[in-house]
């Protein structure tokens, strides 16, 4: 069988993946034509058994589903990847009238059927008339295992991957053949690794040869990830049993030492890229803050809320794209941006000119005032949107993680958070240094009446800084919307966390919020596998009432009269 | 002298207001409904309450009960615990009202509890639970242990659900998911599972940084058995902890996470995607194929208007309960409480999950289990489902302490937790 596959998908490598379609088409019409020509005898018993194997793909019983994936599988004939990929897609139903079974794509009545071995059309039919094939979890790694290893010389490096992945993980003996022909030809090292570690693990799992399962160990011990490790710790855990006996079982354990300690090191890393993760977090939510609070000096309890709003933003910005230009939705979060941070600034300048203008110098009452605001907002968004979450897509570009052959995984959401919050910090300090606006906005808050004196509109400066900190808190959360729920719970749980960043990095100091982000985030991290997140929540929170008591100010404090005011 | 007018018109004003008030109290039956519609559970309890609105729509349509109409009288506790209680208390006290459908989380129950004790009250609560209690005034409609994380386990550990050997319990830190995992844990001791094979791990309520454990969970999973996560994790912190199991490549084929908070509401804010295959344990799903079923989501969609709203288990439950309240009310012939709860023992009624649901003199009900898979449009395929129902079992059978105690609320019993029955039956 697998030769037969060889042969056929073989011709395929090089050339593009269109002009490899159609060949594999006409190829697919060739082999049926050929089949019925020369084999008849066989072919014709073949292709009377596929329908009824077919059928039986949507079988209540797991034991029968599993039977006819092995035995379409082993029929080697093409056709049986149209139906075993519908199973695996949820798309394969069998019609209740007449019990026979059909691929199904969705139309706006309900769905277009089409015979799942000759790709007939079928009609179509309302949802109440079809049932679904249902498939589990075994199921689905089976299928996995018998589509990976047809398109494991397809053209698509990144799909020959996969499909050797997917080996690993099946790890039956019927795929050696297979595997072997694929790395004869393999040209991408790194698809060839993948290859010849999911070989290893075939042959340390099942073979007789104690030379063989060594050779295999030590191809295995390459490779650093959990994967492996599961594997060598699996065969460790069995003892002395299987060929080669306790020779074989110490070289496995010998490897694993290996692969273990590589792990741990790379496990060191991913730490560090989860605590700087949880340090950009923090840096987006408290950003805003930190000119709010740090340079105005008004205690925002409503900040969470213009984190919340700009999260809702993002989610309108998601609805008008998708009902309207679909074909935008990649770039939705980059309109997004500038959307949130109006809509939250807007916000922002009307409860300052409606209510904070007429409360500076009375703290107490300035926090009761922006609570009762935030508790106003947040019913608001509940009235509007209905409380549940919202749902607010990820990009392509955003899903998924950067893996490294050690196992090590940086997912492109946070690597994304990451690099934004830093762009957005650097944008915001070079606002404050280098322009009129910044320079303007300095001297209120420093000097007030000398700055009215010199002409300065500090009524309007006071607007468009509190402006910008609801803005840069609604950008914020166009990021947040990426990681967390959209709903109007959203702000609440941020507000806590971005005061103590402010605090803890120095109030008035844009550095020291980037410098307490970040810290905490780390500090958090490397806590929490010893403490618990509950615990390791509370240890923070202490040490930094303590450090609170040495250093009133935070790490980073502003020295001069202006603070003494 | 104006100052005397004033005082009259106040005088009349609520004079007036009081004939009203008595009028509307001998026209109508108060339906009390108790969910938070601010706050952190806003997100779960508001549709509830619609859901209760709906039901007494649908009865006051059918010519109300007993002669009367309906009547909802609808409280904010405002996801506050405390709040909870007082406004259990406004609802039997000053509003009148004949029973209570309410509470989501447990320590809003354990809140309220005291005060129905003390008042007398009737409560339906709809929500899957730890059990380890009975409660003379409280129906319990969604599932106990037994009837939600045994099963799912032991799903887990069949062939069909990938023989898992390892378990991760994840949970937030509150007394659902700790006594929930005690008895898992318990259950998992009797399968000779040991405590090396077993990682217990709990994050705060809106829990948002789900990196570290994900990870951890991985390298659990990767000491050479085969791993499933049990997730009691609720409310908020679903949606960040899918998102990272997706970006960090979790399939359900390598580790699976069963969930039992988890329904179809939870995962509309979600692309599901990534976790296909990821499982959760109900009484009820939304693609159940029952002609009840399918009523039911007319009904509900057309009341809230909007043809993309989706059910869910806790839904099925008050509409559950709230029949079975209809028609002991109907049998007792009056709403006093100690005659309706007489009533209810034995109260069948036809479920939208597709089987007869019966209410027993524990006040926990029989349902069955079932098993879904999470499928890429939200939805859940059923996967597994027990033959018939199961009796909801007030006291676990795995804590010791607790296997001595009965429920049973009719004679020789009479009682939520003893170890002998109160009357002897000669």
């Amino acid at each position: 069988m697998s030769n037969i596959w060889g042969r056929i998908l073989a011709c395929g490598q090089g050339p593009g993946p269109s002009y490899w379609n159609s060949i594999h088409k006409m190829l697919k019409y060739f082999f049926i034509l050929i089949s019925l020509a020369f084999t008849p005898l066989n072919a014709f018993a073949q292709a009377a058994d596929l329908p009824a194997l077919v059928l039986q793909l949507a079988d209540k019983s797991r034991a029968k589903q599993s039977e006819a994936i092995d035995a379409l599988t082993a029929s080697g004939d093409p056709v049986v990847l149209a139906p075993l990929e519908a199973l695996l897609n949820g798309n394969l139903y069998t019609r209740k009238s007449d019990g026979t079974i059909w691929i199904t794509t969705e139309s706006a009545t309900g769905f277009d059927l089409k015979h799942p071995l000759t790709g007939a059309e079928g009609g179509s039919a309302v949802s109440e008339e079809m049932t679904k094939a249902n498939i589990t979890n075994a199921i689905r790694t089976r299928l996995r295992g018998a589509l990976g290893g047809m398109s494991l010389l397809g053209p698509d490096a990144k799909l020959r991957r996969q499909a050797a992945d997917a080996i690993f993980k099946n790890a039956a003996p019927e795929s050696i053949p297979l595997l072997e022909s694929a790395i004869a030809k393999e040209s991408d090292p790194a698809v060839l690794r993948r290859m010849q570690r999911a070989l290893a693990a075939i042959h340390y799992n099942l073979s007789d040869d104690p030379q063989t399962r060594l050779k295999a160990i030590e191809t295995l011990g390459g490779f650093t990830d959990q994967d492996v490790r599961a594997l060598l710790n699996n065969v460790v855990a069995r003892g002395a049993a299987g060929a080669g006996g306790e020779e074989v079982r110490a070289a496995a354990e010998k490897a694993l030492a290996g692969v273990e300690s590589r792990l741990e090191f790379w496990g060191l890393a991913e730490s560090l890229f989860q605590g700087i993760s949880l340090g950009s977090v923090l840096l987006l939510a408290a950003i805003g803050l930190a000119i709010t609070f740090g340079v105005m000096g008004i205690i925002n309890m409503a900040h969470g809320e213009m984190v919340m709003i700009g999260a809702y933003t993002t989610y309108m910005v998601q609805e008008i794209i998708r009902t309207s230009f679909p074909g935008m939705f990649d770039a939705s979060l980059f309109i997004a941006i500038p959307a949130a941070f109006m809509v939250s600034g807007l916000v922002g300048v009307a409860i300052e000119r409606g209510i904070i203008r007429f409360l500076y110098g009375r703290p107490l009452e300035t926090l009761l005032a922006t609570w009762g605001v935030s508790l106003i907002l947040q019913q608001t968004v509940r009235s509007i949107f209905g409380p549940t979450n919202k749902e607010v897509g990820t990009p392509a570009w955003m899903s998924g993680a950067l893996e490294f052959d050690s196992g090590l995984a940086l997912t492109y959401n946070r690597l994304a958070i990451i690099i934004f919050s830093l762009m957005v910090l650097g944008l915001l300090v070079l606002v404050m240094r280098r322009t009129s606006l910044g320079l303007r906005m300095r001297a209120v808050t420093q000097n007030r009446a000398m700055a009215n004196s010199m002409g300065i509109r500090t009524g309007t400066v006071d607007a468009l800084t509190f402006g910008l900190g609801s803005g840069i808190a609604g950008i914020a959360g166009v990021a947040l919307s990426q990681i967390d729920n959209v709903s109007p719970n959203l702000g609440q749980s941020y507000i806590v966390d971005s005061f103590m960043v402010v605090v803890f990095g120095g109030v008035g100091n844009l550095l020291g919020t980037f410098f307490g982000a970040m810290s905490l985030g780390l500090v958090n991290k490397f806590l929490e596998p010893y403490a618990g997140a509950v615990l390791g929540k509370i240890f923070i929170l202490v040490a930094l009432i303590l450090f609170i008591q040495y250093r009133p100010r935070g790490m980073f404090a502003l020295k001069g009269r202006a603070v003494e005011h | 002298m104006r100052k005397f007018l004033g005082k009259t018109w106040l005088a009349a004003a609520i004079a007036s207001f009081a004939i009203s008030g008595a009028q509307a109290a001998d026209d109508t039956i108060k339906v009390g409904v108790l969910h938070s519609l601010s706050g952190t559970m806003a997100i779960s309890e508001t549709t509830l309450k619609d859901t209760i609105l709906m039901m007494i729509d649908d009865q006051n349509k059918k010519g109300g009960l007993l002669g009367k109409k309906l009547e909802a009288v609808v409280v904010d506790p405002a996801s506050n615990w405390p709040l909870f209680a007082e406004k259990a208390r406004e609802l039997i006290q000053v509003k009148k009202s004949d029973v209570v459908f309410g509470c989501w989380t447990s320590v809003s129950r354990k809140s309220v509890l005291p005060v129905f004790e003390e008042l007398n009250g009737l409560l339906f609560y709809p929500v899957q639970y730890e059990g380890e209690e009975s409660s003379r005034n409280v129906f319990y409609t969604g599932a106990a242990p037994n009837q939600q994380a045994i099963p799912a386990v032991e799903y887990l550990m069949s062939k069909d659900g990938g023989e898992a050997k390892r378990w991760v319990l994840l949970g937030t830190d509150y007394v659902y998911p700790r006594t929930t995992n005690k008895i898992l844990r318990a259950f998992l001791h009797a399968k000779g599972v040991s405590d090396a094979d077993i990682m217990e791990e709990y994050t705060p309520f809106g829990h948002s940084d789900w990196q570290t454990i994900v990870t951890n969970v991985k390298k659990f999973a990767s000491e050479g058995k085969k791993t499933a996560v049990v997730s009691t994790i609720n409310g908020d912190a679903n949606v960040p902890f899918y998102k990272e199991l997706g970006n960090q490549g979790i399939k359900a084929e390598d580790i699976p996470v069963v969930a039992f908070s988890v329904g179809e509401e939870e995962l509309a804010g979600l692309d599901t995607t990534p976790l296909v295959g990821h499982l959760a344990a109900w009484n009820y799903f939304m693609s159940v194929d029952a002609p009840k079923n399918a009523e039911f989501i007319k009904q509900w969609q057309a009341f809230i208007k909007n043809p993309k709203r989706v059910t869910n288990d806790p839904m099925e439950a008050h509409y559950i309960g709230f029949k079975m309240w209809v028609q002991a009310v109907q049998q007792a012939g009056t709403t006093d409480v100690d005659a309706v709860r007489q009533a209810m023992y034995g109260q069948k009624v036809k479920a939208p999950g597709g089987f007869d649901s019966v209410m027993n003199t524990n006040h926990h009900l029989s349902k069955p289990v079932m098993i879904g898979e999470i499928q890429a449009n939200g939805q859940f395929d059923i996967v597994w489902r027990t033959d018939g129902p199961i009796v909801g079992d007030a006291w676990s059978d795995f804590i010791p302490e607790s296997k001595k105690l009965t429920a049973d609320w009719t004679f020789p019993w009479v009682c939520g937790n003893c170890e002998k029955p109160k009357y002897a039956a000669n």
